[in-house]
């Protein structure tokens, strides 16, 4: 198997999902299914296979783990952190170095209108993403335990962020997990998912129904200026916004005051954040393992006062945004939570060319409720008022 | 029932300066008792936006007498009685009644279920049979022969054997004339409640698997696409191109007055003569259409006042020479209704949904030419003419000295004019002048007196205890009054006005505040009207504004419908929205959330 493959050659999400771990796997999905998401590639779990051969020959460390007991915390953190040594200062193999350095070379040299004003030659900035495959259906439970670093740059800055996703699967929480569930090591592989940063004009999430109400009839969407990341961190109260699936009417708008906005540094704001006022924080470029949403070269600044309280959506941003996420929910045949960016583009580009997404996966909340049904039907319809002015008031 | 602060109790109202002594206008079964502290009555501003004359009180006391002995001894709702009515400083206030023992609601359901389901099962056919009914008895009160008494009888009268004099038919004739107006209201709610039931069922359903959903979405999978109130519009679009073709177009100009338009007409040969026949069989029955909802001896017909028509008119001979006015996108708009509902239909999550969502649906759409059309039959059609044979009684009680004015009668309750006109009848019989002069007049004047007072009085929007719940469907439908509202009367923000969002968007414009369709030549193009009700004669402005806000309906009310037709953003039942907006303000219509604020005073 290849060590690394881009995004918009592998081939099906199914055969991939094995390859390439499930956050690849379904950003091969998303793009099969014409979605536009950030072009990148995936290095591969033959790559990560390769890299485990002089990290841990013979495999001594990893059935040492093997041997621990779930409710051995302390047995646990030493065999982990042995682990993660080993996989942070084993050298690589060769061919693994090569095969990545050359396709992030050919991701920085390509120019893509989806890459928006991230596109430069030469060194891209790139977002390195883990990408576990399971043996069981629990990779929800593993998402908040997985790395990603935004706006790394360089072909070693790179190599290294992908070593610190690989060792990422020796978090003592991941570990601890799968003693618990007494999963077999050998069945446990991270495959990386490399990715050309986006400076987005706005992002956020979106969710094919309320996950307030659970209405399956409307898309919620929350957005802020910049970066996602403030959102998701939890520096702004995004604006949000319900919008119907079937009648396209905005049924609830919401603006916040969006008081800091998220940029990634090197790239500096989009176009319409100019102004944006220095920078008050600045991310750290290596976050210490095991500390999972850190945000790399991500800067928080001030927004700027006229755009605080301005709606980061137009009225047909949003009806765009619903419109990819129908597409993504009908595709996968069940409600989706989302992560989108709407990229700036000259005037007069389609609002739904902007789109591009981050990550989609199954909504998980309402799905697993019960729910009982609204109405029977009744043998006569009229059956149905006879009822209703048969209750007590 | 929770005791809330928000609303002052009955007992607490205190009468309005000038007009201490408005009881006298209204019967004593109007007036609030002391046990009546106890419930929970809201203000009827959607029928009764203005303080009511003593004549009209004829519009709450009949309708309250029909839709209670239909909810209660016709159809026998297993929960609810009828409605109540009490008036205040002028104002009609309303309460529900319901049954609350849980043996008699089975008692009552027994009997309830093979009614109603008679009604159901057999809708169509029994709405064919209502028509026939209601339009005779149009027929009947069009027949009816109001005329002064003469000196002698017709001869005859001698010959014939007929045996009775006019001054009997003048009190027959008047009788009949109330007669036929209580029955009109009984077949007005013969089929209306059970109309509204199956709204609410639905409603509820899709409230409940779709709890994000508006009324107006829900609204828009119901409603029908060729109903009568669109008519009378539709017919004016006609005559305007009829103008043009005929080539009497240029005297439909704005501000043109109706009266000289036909003068003028009359001297334009074979066109002018074709453009006048085609008017007199468009007037007769669809201008028989009020400009408000027949609740008020004022709201005239388009055929009592032309204004409204000729103000519209020259709009729209201006939209035929500009290239025509499109006809009504029907098939787009029934495409659009059945995308809707089959949309929704397809979300939900199981077959069973699935089939009880077809059948409400089915019942709100065989229920609905019904429930829209009764309004042109009952409250414009029929009631238009009642108030014509009202006027036309004044006019006989004014020859004969009682009155100063036709108009005077609007000031005596029914009663009143039956016994003005049985002093009539007796003058005429004895040789002998009436002393209905001496007694009527001063009576008339102190209520005009005190109509006036009662007119700057603001009514609270309830009175009483809130209750639990509000479940009484026609309230819910119709009236838009759900607990959210009530919530919303008691804790106001002075900028924002809250309504039903009833169509949705959302834009800024310029408020025209309108209390009467009268007024329509004020209106601006592009402005934001906002008035008290709205009424099929108000369709022809529709074409000229951004936005429509009313004081009163719910989300399948007149305008509702319309706005939704034309794409319009509209908020309706907002409660007092001519009275917090002025023309001239600046105002944003929200019609998703039902809001509007006021921006700039």
């Amino acid at each position: 198997m290849a060590f690394v493959v881009t995004l918009a050659a592998a081939a099906s999400a199914e055969t991939a999902r094995g390859a390439v771990g499930g956050k690849a796997a379904s950003l091969v999905e998303l793009t099969g299914a014409g979605v536009a998401v950030p072009p990148g590639y995936a290095v591969t779990v033959s790559a990560f296979a390769a890299a485990m051969t002089r990290a841990d020959p013979g495999g001594a460390l990893r059935a040492s783990i093997e041997a621990l007991d779930g409710a051995d915390l302390a047995g646990i953190a030493a065999a982990a952190a042995r682990l993660r040594s080993a996989v942070a200062s084993a050298p690589l193999p060769d061919e693994v170095a090569a095969a990545i350095t050359a396709a992030y070379a050919a991701l920085g040299g390509a120019t893509d209108a989806t890459a928006g004003n991230a596109a430069v030659a030469g060194d891209a900035d790139v977002a390195v993403r883990s990408s576990a495959t399971v043996e069981d259906s629990a990779e929800a439970s593993f998402a908040g335990l997985q790395d990603t670093y935004l706006g790394v740059s360089g072909a070693s800055s790179v190599l290294e962020h992908v070593r610190r996703c690989w060792a990422s699967l020796y978090n003592d929480e991941s570990v601890a997990y799968r003693r618990r569930l007494g999963l077999p090591e050998a069945g446990v592989a991270m495959a990386v998912v490399v990715q050309r940063m986006v400076a987005p004009r706005a992002a956020g999430v979106m969710f094919t129904r309320s996950p307030v109400t659970g209405d399956r009839s409307v898309i919620a969407i929350e957005g802020t200026w910049g970066l996602g990341s403030a959102l998701v961190a939890g520096d702004v109260t995004p604006d949000s916004w319900v919008i119907s699936k079937v009648t396209g009417e905005i049924t609830s708008r919401r603006v916040s005051a969006k008081t800091k906005t998220h940029f990634h540094k090197k790239n500096g704001p989009p176009a319409l954040l100019a102004q944006l006022t220095p920078p008050t924080r600045q991310g750290s470029p290596a976050p210490a393992a095991g500390t999972p949403g850190e945000l790399g070269w991500v800067t928080v600044g001030d927004t700027p006062a006229e755009l605080r309280d301005e709606p980061c959506l137009t009225d047909d941003e949003i009806r765009a945004l619903a419109a990819v996420a129908r597409r993504v929910e009908a595709h996968y045949g069940a409600p989706q939570d989302i992560e989108w960016a709407l990229l700036d583009a000259p005037s007069g580009t389609p609002a739904e060319s902007r789109v591009v997404l981050l990550q989609s996966r199954p909504e998980t909340v309402w799905a697993s409720r019960k729910v009982t049904p609204a109405a029977t039907p009744k043998p006569r319809a009229a059956d149905h008022v006879l009822a209703l002015f048969g209750k007590p008031l | 029932m929770t005791d809330q602060a928000g609303f002052p109790l009955p007992s607490q109202i205190a009468d309005v300066p000038g007009a201490e002594n408005w009881r006298s206008m209204y019967q004593y079964f109007t007036r609030f008792q002391p046990e009546d502290d106890k419930r929970f009555w809201f203000y009827n501003s959607m029928h009764f936006p203005e303080p009511v004359p003593a004549f009209d009180t004829i519009t709450s006391e009949v309708p309250y007498e029909a839709i209670g002995a239909n909810t209660a001894r016709l159809f026998v709702l297993p929960t609810t009685l009828g409605i109540e009515h009490r008036i205040v400083n002028g104002r009609v206030y309303i309460t529900a009644n319901p049954v609350l023992d849980p043996a008699e609601i089975e008692r009552r359901a027994a009997e309830f279920g093979p009614r109603a389901g008679h009604y159901f099962e057999n809708w169509n056919s029994l709405y064919e049979g209502w028509k026939e009914r209601v339009r005779a008895l149009i027929t009947e009160i069009e027949s009816i022969q109001v005329a002064d008494l003469p000196e002698w009888e017709s001869a005859e009268t001698v010959f014939g054997a007929v045996g009775v004099a006019s001054n009997h038919y003048l009190l027959e004739n008047f009788h009949r004339v109330i007669a036929l107006y209580s029955k009109m209201w009984h077949h007005h709610t013969e089929m209306l409640q059970l109309g509204y039931g199956a709204y609410v069922v639905f409603f509820q359903f899709c409230q409940q698997a779709f709890p994000e959903i508006s009324d107006q979405t829900v609204g828009r999978m119901v409603a029908g696409i060729d109903v009568i109130m669109y008519r009378p519009d539709d017919e004016l679009k006609g005559l305007a191109g009829l103008a043009v073709d005929l080539g009497v177009d240029d005297l439909f100009t704005d501000g043109c007055d109706a009266a000289s338009v036909l003068a003028a007409l009359e001297t334009r040969g074979d066109a002018g003569a074709q453009w006048l026949d085609a008017f007199a069989k468009a007037r007769d029955p669809w201008f028989h259409v009020s400009t408000g909802d027949g609740f008020y001896h004022h709201h005239l017909s388009w055929n009592d006042d032309l204004t409204v028509p000729f103000a519209a008119l020259p709009g729209y001979v201006a939209a035929v020479r500009a290239g025509g006015i499109p006809p009504r996108p029907t098939a787009q708009l029934v495409a659009e209704r059945e995308r809707i509902a089959s949309e929704y239909r397809a979300l939900l999550p199981t077959d069973d949904e699935k089939a009880a969502f077809d059948q409400m649906l089915g019942l709100c759409r065989l229920v609905f030419p019904f429930v829209e059309d009764h309004k042109f039959y009952c409250e414009h059609w029929f009631t238009t003419r009642f108030f014509q044979k009202v006027r036309a009684f004044g006019g006989v009680l004014a020859r004969a000295g009682l009155l100063t004015e036709a108009d005077d009668v609007f000031h005596l309750h029914h009663t009143e004019v039956d016994q003005a006109l049985t002093d009539v009848a007796l003058a005429w019989a004895a040789g002998t002048p009436s002393p209905g002069a001496r007694h009527w007049q001063p009576i008339i004047a102190e209520r005009k007196r005190m109509l006036s007072a009662l007119k700057d009085w603001s009514p609270p929007a309830a009175l009483g205890p809130v209750p639990e719940a509000l479940n009484d469907p026609a309230v819910r439908m119709l009236w838009g009054i759900t607990a959210e509202r009530i919530e919303s009367w008691m804790n106001p923000d002075p900028d924002e006005v809250v309504g039903v969002a009833a169509s949705s968007g959302v834009v800024e414009g310029t408020a025209r505040v309108l209390f009467d369709v009268s007024e329509i030549a004020q209106l601006r193009e592009g402005e934001i009207l906002v008035v008290p009700v709205t009424a099929p004669s108000w369709a022809p402005v529709f074409s000229k504004i951004k936005a429509a806000v009313s004081d009163i309906g719910g989300s399948m009310s007149h305008a509702a419908i319309v706005a939704r037709e034309y794409g319009m953003p509209a908020v309706v039942g907002c409660g007092d929205a001519t009275k917090r907006i002025r023309t001239g303000d600046r105002v944003r219509v929200d019609g998703d959330r039902g809001t509007v604020r006021v921006l700039q005073g």
